[in-house]
């Protein structure tokens, strides 16, 4: 990208003033994060929404903010999956956001396989005409290669109950997350062919700079960013203001 | 992902050798793999400018001009210094000397709080504290007590919660009281995720070691946390004055730089590192290992640890004696075979070596462990003069050794042959002089050389 820009100057065809290079540095930035743009996928009948992502990046507050989005604002009826069944207490955290979010919740007990968790969910869902089924997983190092096979598997159990779901896998980073941010979606997109990332905790300090290496590498968007811990907090991602917060102070 | 700092050194180092002297700006080459290296690992930039400018200096300096490796020579400062940087050695918790040592356990959301405390509870339990109690004042995230009641009761901790509806500075307080009266060794108070931007929370956070003076308190960083470690580390030290870190999700591959990033802003030590799924993956941390994984470097000093947790010292000085005076025998070779293959599979420890894992040929390197079962098999099939003196064996002795392990004659005849040059070899080692090449070279052939310690 500076490369870029440097062509530019050199070429005249961009002022080289302070204020100018800036500017198109921006438009630049903008324009990888906008790489492969495209909206949340919920034609399906269900739509069927995987969630994947490392633990601790805000999978499960994801799918709360997503499913009161969906359902408050939308109207829409969410069917949210507890395929979380490793970590303690993951099913408990994530009935709470059902309830605040107004969704159905169908889980199993620990140590469950998350296929059939995810299998129930879609079974339930068609039975009463649900339009979104949400699907959590259990946070997982990429580097844990029967974890990421299990995944893939969620990700088939999916795929052969229903022809065509998941319709969306949205990856959560973590905006705190440095450039290993970028071998996280590059392993996930191989084991569960991630659609878009969310990049979650962007209410710190953290710019997220890695989501522009995803874009511009593996060319996977960031479709949502998470900003707070409130219901509310969740918006679709906006490249133009991204960049500039990228280069704000 | 990013090649090996050492081998690129080398790389941009090599052509110095063949000149013999090392340029000023033969060293800013190397700086600038350094930098971008660090970058890479996630280390702030600002901690990686001031680092080499230090480096620098020591690489500008006579021992590394004049020595015939200056490659090896740069990283070797260089490691020595981001083990310095991490902080060296010695640090340790402290603990009360009367009544319950009280631990606080703070940091941003998802980075591994409710675990840590559930593995450090384990891990002083193990070190002999009998009795370590849990505080859950995380009553913001749904099922955060839940999951703390759930782990503290795998790792047999008591939990004291109550609840979401209280508050967290009073939940803190009321621990603190009961684990007085129950007479606890030590009280872990786990915390809510926060931002360190959040006022109100950072406050509580305050509040909560007002009230309850710990002994310690712990921030809990992510290992995969990039630039913004550095902002992250210095709110929360203004805010709790932690007094040390804990190093979280190191199992994954990312390089850990905040660790370096953090101990360098903060002063900080990082003492301990937490690496893996299960309860018992934690263990103190050790900065010479963090400086060889951000330098890409292999785990050797890992594999010295398994190698030293396996091999015995005082076998290792018979054996030398031994070997001096030629009295190594197939007793002793089978002895050494199971030392080594006790480190775990052989390809396993060659992954651990530096710059094994770019080595290609290695990579599917068949190590044969068949052929070490036989070795273990025949030799095991011998009566004790025998092993001592394997001369003795001769035709009928072959047929009964091949038949009880299972062989057939001629690996009996390949065995007995190889260890004969082996201990020929040995002998010439011994006094000193060189081996044969072509005994080397004949002994490649199978059984695998005994692992003889250099001194």
């Amino acid at each position: 990208m500076v490369e870029r820009l440097e062509h530019e100057v050199e070429a005249g065809s961009v002022p080289a003033d302070g204020d100018a290079v800036q500017a198109r540095l921006i438009e630049i930035l903008a324009e990888v994060a906008a790489t492969a743009r495209a909206p949340i996928d919920l034609s399906g009948e269900p739509a069927v929404l995987l969630m994947v992502g490392v633990n601790g990046t805000g999978k499960t507050t994801t799918i709360g903010k997503v499913a009161w989005h969906l359902s408050k604002e939308f109207g829409l009826s969410v069917v949210l999956a507890a395929g979380d069944t490793y970590r303690a207490a993951a099913a408990e955290q994530l009935a709470e956001w059902a309830d605040r979010a107004g969704a159905e919740l169908v889980r199993s007990e620990e140590g469950a396989d998350p296929g059939a968790v995810a299998y129930d969910a879609i079974e339930a869902a068609r039975a009463r005409g649900a339009d979104v089924v949400i699907v959590d997983t259990a946070g997982r190092l990429h580097t844990q290669s029967n974890l990421m096979d299990e995944l893939a598997k969620v990700r088939r159990v999916i795929a052969k109950q229903l022809p065509g779901a998941p319709h969306e896998t949205l990856l959560s980073i973590d905006a705190t997350t440095g450039q290993n941010g970028l071998r996280q979606a590059k392993v996930f997109a191989e084991a569960a062919a991630v659609d878009g990332v969310v990049l979650t905790k962007l209410d710190g300090t953290a710019k997220g700079g890695i989501v522009l290496a995803i874009a511009d590498d593996l060319g996977i968007p960031v479709k949502l960013i998470g900003t707070g811990e409130t219901l509310e907090d969740l918006r679709p991602f906006d490249p133009t203001d991204f960049a500039n917060a990228l280069l704000s102070p | 992902m990013f090649d090996q700092l050492s081998d690129r050194l080398q790389a941009t180092l090599s052509d110095v050798r063949s000149r013999g002297k090392l340029s000023e700006s033969d060293v800013d080459a190397a700086m600038r793999e350094i930098r971008l290296a660090l970058l890479e690992a996630d280390v702030n930039f600002k901690v990686v400018k001031s680092f080499t400018a230090t480096l620098k200096e020591r690489c500008l300096g006579a021992d590394v001009l004049g020595s015939l490796d200056p490659g090896q020579q740069v990283i070797k400062i260089v490691n020595e210094e981001l083990t310095g940087l991490m902080g060296g050695t010695g640090s340790e918790l402290a603990f009360a000397s009367s009544g319950p040592t009280v631990i606080l356990m703070a940091g941003l959301q998802g980075s591994g709080k409710t675990t840590a405390c559930a593995k450090l509870a384990r891990f002083l339990r193990e070190s002999g504290k009998k009795d370590v109690a849990l505080a859950a004042c995380d009553v913001y995230r749904p099922a955060a007590v839940e999951q703390l009641v759930t782990v503290g009761g795998r790792v047999g901790a008591h939990v004291y919660e109550k609840g979401t509806d209280a508050d967290p500075v009073e939940i803190a307080a009321w621990a603190l009281d009961r684990a007085k009266e129950e007479r606890r060794d030590v009280l872990i108070v786990d915390t809510a995720g926060r931002l360190h931007v959040d006022q109100d929370l950072m406050g509580e956070l305050a509040r909560i070691r007002k009230r309850i003076k710990p002994h310690d308190v712990l921030l809990v960083v992510d290992a995969m946390t990039g630039q913004d470690a550095v902002g992250v580390a210095e709110s929360f030290a203004e805010a709790a004055e932690f007094d040390g870190v804990v190093m979280s999700k190191l199992d994954g591959d990312a390089r850990g730089g905040a660790a370096l990033s953090v101990k360098a802003v903060t002063g900080k030590p990082i003492l301990f590192a937490s690496t893996g799924e299960k309860l018992g993956a934690f263990d103190r941390f050790h900065p010479d290992r963090m400086a060889s994984r951000i330098l890409g470097m292999g785990d050797v000093l890992s594999l010295i640890e398994k190698a030293e947790q396996q091999i015995d010292e005082k076998q290792a000085l018979d054996l030398e004696q031994k070997l001096k005076k030629n009295q190594f025998t197939l007793e002793d070779m089978l002895q050494q075979m199971r030392q080594v293959r006790k480190m775990g599979p052989i390809s396993g420890i060659l992954g651990m070596l530096p710059g094994m894992g770019a080595m290609k040929q290695l990579k599917n390197a068949d190590v044969d462990e068949g052929q070490l079962d036989r070795v273990e098999a025949i030799i095991l099939s011998m009566t004790p003069e025998e092993r001592a003196n394997p001369a003795l064996i001769k035709g009928s002795r072959r047929k009964r050794i091949a038949n009880g392990s299972g062989t057939k004659v001629q690996h009996v005849n390949q065995l007995v042959k190889q260890f004969d040059q082996m201990r020929k070899m040995m002998r010439h080692v011994a006094s000193g002089k060189m081996p044969d090449p072509q005994q080397l070279a004949q002994m490649t052939g199978g059984a695998p050389r005994p692992k003889v310690r250099r001194r």
